[in-house]
């Protein structure tokens, strides 16, 4: 496994207060890395100034070896993709052209039905191929995101044409999720871990982290306070200092539920 | 599985493409609307003749040739110019705030080119006309063209911090300066003459009948580019529709994109609102209508729009001057009598609320 992020001293700052601090980090390929923390610890936006949405204060980060502030946006666009908190759209688009948006303009040598082909595939695989032609804006929270994670897949398949060394970034890709769709999403990203993408996601869940997270990374007040293996991350001591919780049981109990998809 | 399920027929309907067909039956109808326009008003022409006459040109020099090539010609050339412009600067505002009901109006841009025009029209011949003689005829379509520009780029200013636009900052600060012009404007219809006072009302009604070859040959070269590189920004304001932070993941330079959308939206309703005045609703209704029918892919909305503004107007304008004729209405009054109730009902069919 190489390095394909690395943040070096990062911190980035609104107003002069640090939302996130002095960070250093390197994520590797191939590896579904999961960042957790309590509300305000600052997940979120260390993910933006991983993705390149947010440029660090201070600090620098290297994207495959390469300063992320020295690649412009077309190209950033071919070798990650970013799946947002489920968002508004004020025109009536149907899912099929949410989906297709991330394929305009990104890849090369690919005809108008290799994209189409990309977006139906992308589509199934968020299993709203069903939805294809419904109206965006009339569907429920959990439809939109799966809209968008088809759309940062089917993005993923078009830069794959240019760059094979990709990450996707997932910010709290399941909030709205139902429990079936849920352990779907996980599923496939750990899938395409396996497969040699980059995948680092934002999740509220500290069993599901555990669960499906190759590496954990968690923070607190903007800074980082641990990162390694589930086991070695959320140890009891620092669940009840960090997220204010005390366990029953001082270690993570087997998962109760293990349910399959 | 699903796949499957959307081969053959459903397939196809997912992707059928109606942009060269729709394409197609606008600028047909363009065509249409243009030569019906010339055909109608105080002397009826047959459309056969008007064919004649802009066809073969000066072959007999007569006298509905005249009112053809001298009046009608430039006002349906000036009305299809002017239309264009707005109903695209329209879409390009819609698609740039994101939101379906914005409007040119609504930033600004064309009460800061109303203001500077009033300004045109009551200080500077009051205070120029002493030393320089009476204002020649192009002062009053200048003034407007660089209040609209003036007034677009404080607002670029205002809402602008870091490189970034914030659009609620932009509609809001549009409203102010809006407010701002109003006022502004009743001072000097206050300190006006009588004079003064015609020019200005007709004027900021919005209307056609002044159009020139000249107005023509002013438009021509500063809205045709405009409506010639808005189609570059389709796929950026496709993206943008997902929210700025959205379109940059996606690899569009977000910043560019507002940049040139605002100064494109300032040079097509700075010349518009130059040329003819106030005209309303058209940047409004005519993109709606459009997405009702053929869906919000800016790649089809924005020279849809064009070509759907021009006929539009050059419609409208055919009604306002044949309907009381041989006296005209400004055609602001039309566009405005039956935009402002289609924009209330867009506000009232819209389901939940507005998002910034």
């Amino acid at each position: 496994m190489t390095v394909m992020i690395e943040a070096k001293n990062v911190t980035y700052q609104v107003g002069g207060r640090a939302l996130i601090e002095r960070i250093d980090l390197s994520i590797d390929s191939g590896a579904l890395t999961i960042i957790v923390g309590p509300n305000g610890a600052g997940k979120s936006t260390l993910l933006r100034v991983l993705c390149g949405e947010l440029a660090p204060t201070q600090g620098e980060v290297l994207f495959n070896h390469e300063p992320l502030r020295t690649i412009p946006a077309w190209r950033l666009a071919h070798r990650r993709a970013v799946m947002p908190q489920a968002s508004e759209l004020g025109f009536p688009f149907t899912a099929f052209e949410v989906a297709s948006l991330g394929v305009e303009g990104i890849g090369q040598g690919l005809s108008r039905n290799d994209r189409q082909r990309m977006v139906i595939d992308a589509l199934d695989q968020a299993d709203v191929g069903h939805l294809a032609r419904r109206n965006y804006q009339t569907l429920s929270g959990g439809e939109r995101q799966r809209v968008h994670f088809a759309r940062v897949l089917a993005q993923l398949a078009a830069g794959r044409t240019v760059e094979p060394r990709q990450v996707l970034f997932l910010d709290e890709p399941i909030a709205s999720l139902d429990l079936k769709h849920q352990l779907a999403l996980l599923n496939k990203a750990k899938s395409l871990a396996q497969g040699g993408l980059t995948v680092i996601a934002v999740l509220h869940d500290l069993q599901l982290a555990a669960e499906f997270g190759d590496g954990l990374v968690l923070l607190h007040s903007g800074r980082l306070v641990a990162r390694g293996s589930a086991d070695d991350v959320l140890s009891s001591n620092r669940l009840s200092e960090v997220f204010g919780v005390s366990l029953i049981s001082p270690a993570l109990p087997p998962n109760p539920w293990r349910l399959t998809a | 599985m699903i796949a499957a399920a959307l081969e053959g027929e459903e397939r196809s309907s997912l992707f059928r493409d109606r942009r060269p067909l729709l394409m197609l039956g606008l600028a047909c109808l363009v065509v249409i609307v243009s030569l019906v326009a010339m055909s109608l008003g105080a002397t009826g022409v047959p459309l056969s003749r008007v064919l004649g006459i802009i066809t073969e040109q000066a072959a007999q020099p007569s006298g509905d040739a005249l009112v053809i090539l001298q009046v009608r010609l430039p006002r349906v050339m000036l009305g299809l110019l002017i239309g264009a412009a707005l109903a695209c600067s329209g879409a390009l505002m819609q698609g740039l705030f994101r939101n379906p009901l914005a409007d040119p109006g609504l930033v600004g841009v064309s009460a800061g080119a109303a203001l500077a025009a009033a300004a045109t029209i009551v200080v500077g011949d009051a205070l120029l006309s002493p030393l320089i003689g009476p204002l020649p005829f192009t002062a009053l379509p200048i003034g407007a063209f660089i209040g609209g520009l003036l007034t677009t780029f404080a607002l670029y200013l205002v809402a602008t911090r870091q490189g970034r636009t914030s659009i609620a900052t932009m509609l809001l600060a549009g409203v102010a300066f809006g407010a701002l012009s109003g006022a502004l404007m009743g001072f000097l219809s206050y300190l006006s003459d009588d004079r003064q006072l015609r020019d200005l009302s007709f004027w900021s009604l919005g209307s056609l009948s002044g159009a020139t070859w000249t107005k023509v040959a002013v438009a021509t070269p500063l809205i045709l580019p405009v409506l010639l590189v808005t189609p570059f920004l389709a796929r950026g304001l496709n993206a943008l529709a997902l929210g700025e932070a959205e379109a940059f993941h996606l690899g569009v330079p977000v910043q560019r994109v507002k940049a040139l959308a605002i100064l494109l939206v300032a040079v097509a309703v700075g010349v518009s609102v130059a040329c003819a005045g106030m005209i309303g609703f058209i940047g409004i209704v005519v993109p709606h209508v459009l997405r009702l029918s053929a869906g919000p892919d800016h790649r089809m909305l924005l020279p849809a729009s064009s070509l759907l503004g021009a006929a539009l107007l050059v419609a409208a304008d055919t009604v306002a001057r044949t309907i009381v004729a041989p006296a005209e209405l400004p055609i602001g009054i039309l566009t405005a009598i039956f935009g402002a109730p289609f924009f209330l009902w867009l506000l009232l069919r819209r389901q939940g609320g507005f998002s910034l």
